[in-house]
């Protein structure tokens, strides 16, 4: 019997109501089974963050900066603030910025456990979307009790830090160090050297370094493709220039390689965690300028009772001075840009916050050209991009 | 030691731009800023690149109605020269309410694309050059209307403020 084989051409829409397209429409021209172009559309999640930021003062937009990524909220949170504060000219006490460390690596251990949970499913392992579900869960609750909030932290505020650690947190993430050592070599065995993974990871999505660099590239999918960047060893903020660690590069550039390079940071991030138990020096968790705005009987009850900071309702609209200011920080997925203009008024003349989703755009556009159709679901989950964020 | 090793990465920058006659400005050891004119933007731009900024961060749009004019920041930062890795360099210029166009830098850094597309949408700058200089994150019924120009206003809420004891 012959089987006749017709060219197939044409359009195809993935999304927006597609399992594997997340909130956006993923356009694809075909022929074949090759992807000819792709085009992203994306904005279906879109809040309008810059122009909201132009109307609302500094305090109250925390919360908002931190809705793009709720999974990742304390380095939005974290990159907004210093933006502030350089505008503001606060010096954070030493306690606060290990603090802010503490937190931000707890954070990505549970976003990458969120992407690689997000990942497995993409690829049809259902096993690892329930695992990494479920092991996030550790570190969220590490969070709550720090923070108050499993997500949508709004954990640091200018000058310092919300809340302060206490021993039964420190024993919490001990607990919790020992328990995702355990399971990573759990999750190496039945994800990482699991032959189906490994099929539709390696050589799908290859990206040069030549390429990252001109695409703009961000995060791990930077380092998976060769190139040693990360800001919080480029430009260090917080408690990083005291805290050692290494940062992971591979060079193969496929999506297996940016696999890696998310489990291995996250061992990375507990061996910061760990000295950040050790080394965190005792002290206030505010600036002192903030700290002498508190009433005395707040003071006694909340800051020196609690270890919490309760600041008066006139904080939320101080005034900066006129002046701009660029801060970046390295979110989970790559490097967090903010760039605020103040004109002297309670609220910002110009907020502009770039995501690292939002420069996976063009890399996931371009990388999707001259691949397998039924690749376009293993890229995009190896990328790890995240629509929300993007879209902003 | 020589005087050159000895020399900040910013300050190298900035001399190896005066030389080439273009003024500009340091904020501090990871912060530059330049300004030009549109016409020259390309030409600063190649220079730029050649310097070792291999990448844009951010394309930004800030409306100054009182003037007229829409200022666009171009970010731009190095991955593969490490001495840079650390500085990101802005590059200013301005454009008019009559005549908002400007040469696109996608030729020059590719990953200007995003936020050259993403100006053109939210503030109406034309970005002449540009591979597919479309509407990016806004629906279609945002037709000739910028929503991150000031005289765009937007409804607001109040806001409720709980007392703690």
């Amino acid at each position: 019997m012959e089987v006749e084989v017709v060219p197939v051409q044409g359009e195809l829409n993935v999304g927006p109501q597609h399992p594997g397209s997340g909130h956006m429409r993923i356009l694809v021209k075909l022929n074949g089974d090759i992807v000819e172009d792709c085009e992203l559309d994306v904005g279906y999640v879109h809040r309008a963050v810059e122009k909201l930021g132009e109307n609302r003062n500094y305090m109250h937009l925390i919360p908002l900066v931190e809705r793009p990524a709720i999974l990742d909220s304390i380095h939005m949170n974290m990159g907004y603030v210093m933006a502030v504060e350089k505008i503001l000219n606060v010096d954070v006490p030493e306690r606060a910025l290990y603090l802010r460390s503490f937190a931000a690596e707890v954070n990505r251990i549970a976003s990458h456990l969120y992407g690689l949970g997000i990942l497995g499913i993409f690829i049809g392992h259902s096993t690892a979307f329930m695992w990494g579900f479920g092991d996030r869960e550790v570190w969220l609750q590490i969070l709550e009790a720090l923070t108050g909030a499993r997500v949508t932290n709004s954990y640091i505020i200018p000058g310092g830090v919300r809340r302060d650690l206490t021993p039964s947190i420190i024993e919490m993430t001990k607990k919790a160090i020992v328990y995702m050592r355990k399971k990573l070599k759990d999750w190496e065995k039945i994800f990482l050297k699991n032959p189906t993974i490994m099929d539709r990871l390696q050589n799908v999505g290859v990206m040069t370094r030549e390429q990252a660099i001109e695409w703009g590239a961000v995060g791990p999918n930077l380092r998976a493709s060769g190139v040693n960047f990360d800001v919080r060893k480029a430009e260090p903020y917080a408690a990083y220039s005291k805290l050692d660690f290494e940062i992971p590069v591979y060079k193969e550039g496929d999506g297996y390689a940016r696999t890696l390079v998310r489990f291995e940071e996250m061992e990375q991030s507990m061996r910061i965690l760990e000295q950040i138990i050790k080394d965190i020096p005792e002290g206030p968790i505010l600036a002192d300028r903030f700290l002498k705005q508190i009433p005395p009987i707040r003071m006694k009850k909340w800051v020196q009772g609690q270890g919490r900071i309760v600041l008066p309702g006139y904080y939320a609209s101080f005034r900066p001075p006129r002046g701009e200011a660029a801060a970046r920080v390295e979110a989970s997925r790559g490097e967090l840009f903010y760039y605020v203009v103040s004109d002297g008024s309670p609220k910002p003349y110009r907020l502009r916050m770039i995501t690292p989703s939002y420069r996976a755009i063009y890399v996931f556009k371009n990388l999707c050209k001259g691949a397998r159709y039924a690749d376009i679901v293993s890229i995009y989950g190896s990328l790890d991009y995240f629509p929300p964020e993007a879209d902003r | 030691m020589s005087q050159t090793t000895v020399q900040k990465p910013i300050d190298k920058i900035l001399a190896e731009l005066k030389a080439k006659g273009i003024i500009a400005k340091a904020e501090s050891e990871s912060r530059g800023s330049l300004e030009v004119t549109k016409d020259k933007i390309i030409e600063i731009a190649k220079i730029m690149k050649e310097l070792g900024f291999d990448h844009v961060i951010a394309v930004t749009g800030i409306d100054f109605p009182e003037q007229q004019k829409i200022q666009v920041i171009y970010h731009v930062s190095s991955y593969s020269v490490e001495d840079l890795q650390k500085i990101i360099f802005a590059i200013k210029t301005y454009v008019d309410y009559k005549d908002p166009s400007l040469p696109s830098l996608t030729q020059i850094w590719g990953s200007a694309w995003t936020g050259e597309k993403e100006t053109y949408e939210m503030l109406g700058v034309r970005f002449e050059g540009h591979p597919q200089l479309s509407r990016l994150f806004l629906p279609e019924d945002f037709e000739g209307v910028y929503p991150l120009r000031k005289d765009f206003k937007i409804k607001l809420e109040g806001l409720f403020v709980d007392k703690p004891g």
